[in-house]
């Protein structure tokens, strides 16, 4: 998986520091892929669930079980779902919105609320698989970035789209966005989108690390302000934390594991985290583990005092 | 040059370089918003869209309609398609719009892109049916009329007229489009019997013409008669005085 630290090194705990080793067992293995098995499950789940209503009549109780696409659906007939990002584009336009869609909004803000706010992009979003495939196949060739790009620029393009949609009086981000094209020409025909996912994936591939994903897209960045509060999070048990640094070297978003902020929440609270549990499993100390932020606060700050 | 006075201006410059990546970035990306917006529409929408940019404003893009319509009368434009992308149109030559009486494309529209204020299918204006009456059977003396027994709009819609035949005495009886009646559903153009179709569906307001305050049309009923013409407050346009008389009293008493 990764070069081994050297083994006669000590941690600031005073353990000394292991690698990760990736267990030989089947069984082992798959322990340590579960998140990422777990994750394309529900993103393949996701779009089999629009693509079977459609396609092929899927329902439930006499209802389908979710029309529409993730811009916009309905679930079962009732509960309705929309992207909060695309509604609050719209309402900048100033144009008057049906409840539904609002009532919408709601709902997926307060699920992602709960889940852990960019949840939606390590979980649920089809661009991820293309970008994290990128990922994978650039360590494997070598390819090397080709300059560096200050990853707060999102939170310009975010602002940027929210500025246009007024400007312009069009929903800005969604009348370019490679994630709704895919999404879209996936479920109700094929056009040249394909050209704008090719082009996320070329330049994940070739030109920057992660550089979609981790540098540009807006909905991320919208999805990292609501991870600020969101209740889901990655918690840090401080005491068995050696600083291997196998976490970061697997992290799409390394600059979230500083360690020491870490330490001192209990928790890994950047909204910029994803999420997707990569760090979880490579932690040769299980110093890391989903938690809840109420629950870090509660229990995780006391034991700081003994330190 | 003192430190802090370097470093005020490095961090200005850095400043300016930021502003202006955005900017740029930002002109770049408007000019694709406004290409793809604001294009000419030329795409048939579903019944009870707003006008074309209130439209590709509130539409989500989510395919709701498409789903509903059980005649797969519908579909989302794909990236590089004429129609603005991710919208939902109709070609009424492959599938037109149905007319169904509880309009379950509006129902399903989440935003109100689709007007859910429009109860009665026949008050619908998707587009305006054109003839070609270079290419319509009608219009060279054959007997067809094929649009006007499709119309689900029959008779007010299109109607048959006569038209006198230059050369035998038989008349033509040719269709004719009334655009107060007409909802662009398409059935005539899906009908049309020509290789081509001569009657076509298209957005009323690339075919539609509009004649103005300023002329009058004295002769139609409604049209009060007066001998002049005073020109309003705003110059150009202006209202006829009003006349005591019914054009009655002006054959009878005094003008002739």
């Amino acid at each position: 998986m990764s070069t081994p630290a050297n083994p006669l090194k000590i941690g600031p705990n005073g353990r000394p520091v292991r690698p990760f080793v990736l267990p030989d067992s089947l069984a082992g293995k798959l322990g340590v892929w579960r998140y990422i098995l777990l994750r394309r499950a529900t993103q393949i789940t996701v779009l089999l669930l629009f693509f079977g209503t459609a396609h092929w009549g899927w329902s439930l109780a006499g209802e389908p079980v979710m029309v529409g696409n993730l811009s916009s659906s309905e679930v079962l007939g009732v509960i309705p779902m929309a992207d909060p990002f695309a509604v609050l584009q719209i309402f900048l336009t100033r144009h008057t919105l049906e409840s539904r869609v609002i009532i919408g909004a709601s709902i997926v803000l307060i699920l992602y609320a709960l889940l852990g706010g960019r949840v939606w992009c390590s979980w649920v979003c089809p661009i991820n698989m293309v970008t994290d495939l990128a990922g994978w196949l650039r360590v494997r060739l070598g390819v090397r970035d080709m300059f560096h790009l200050n990853r707060n620029i999102r939170y310009t393009v975010l602002a940027l789209a929210l500025l246009l949609s007024m400007l312009t009086g069009v929903a800005a981000f969604e009348w370019v966005s490679p994630i709704s094209m895919m999404h879209r020409e996936l479920l109700f025909g094929m056009g040249l989108g394909w050209m704008a996912v090719a082009g996320v994936f070329l330049f994940d591939l070739l030109v920057l690390k992660h550089g979609w994903c981790g540098h540009l897209c807006p909905l991320g960045a919208f999805y990292a302000l609501l991870g600020r509060v969101a209740a889901l999070r990655v918690g840090f048990d401080t005491p068995t934390c050696t600083h291997c640094g196998e976490c970061a070297r697997v992290c799409p978003e390394p600059q979230v594991l500083n360690l020491k902020l870490a330490a001192r929440a209990g928790m890994i609270s950047s909204g910029e985290c994803t999420n997707c549990g990569r760090c979880i499993t490579v932690c040769p100390e299980d110093t890391l583990h989903f938690n809840l932020r109420y629950r870090v606060n509660s229990t995780e700050i006391p034991q700081l005092d003994s330190h | 040059m003192r430190a802090s006075s370097k470093a005020r201006r490095e961090f200005l410059i850095r400043m300016g370089q930021g502003a202006s990546v955005a900017a740029t970035g930002g002109l770049i990306w408007s000019y694709l918003l406004m290409e793809q917006a604001h294009a000419t529409p030329t795409g048939i929408r579903p019944p009870g869209a707003l006008a074309e940019l209130d439209f590709n404003a509130s539409c989500i893009k989510c395919g709701q309609c498409v789903r509903a319509c059980p005649y797969d009368t519908l579909r989302l434009a794909a990236a590089g398609e004429a129609v603005s992308i991710g919208t939902p149109y109709f070609t009424p030559r492959d599938v037109p719009c149905y007319m169904c009486v509880d309009i379950p494309c509006v129902a399903a529209c989440p935003t109100g892109a689709l007007d859910h204020g429009l109860s009665d299918i026949n008050d619908a204006r998707m587009g305006l049916a054109v003839i070609d009456i270079e290419n319509c059977l009608s219009w060279q003396g054959l007997r067809c009329e094929i649009c006007h027994r499709v119309c689900p709009v029959q008779d007010k819609a299109i109607t048959v007229e006569h038209n006198p035949r230059k050369i035998s005495k038989h008349a033509m009886f040719v269709p004719l489009v009334h655009s107060d009646a007409c909802t662009g559903c398409g059935m005539c153009e899906e009908a049309c019997p020509t290789d081509e179709a001569a009657i076509r569906i298209l957005p009323a307001k690339l075919v539609q013409g509009k004649i103005g305050k300023h002329y009058r049309l004295g002769w139609t009923i409604d049209t009060p008669v007066t001998q002049d013409f005073v020109p309003g407050p705003d110059g150009a346009a202006g209202s006829p005085a009003p006349s005591p008389s019914t054009w009655l009293d002006y054959l009878n008493e005094d003008g002739l």
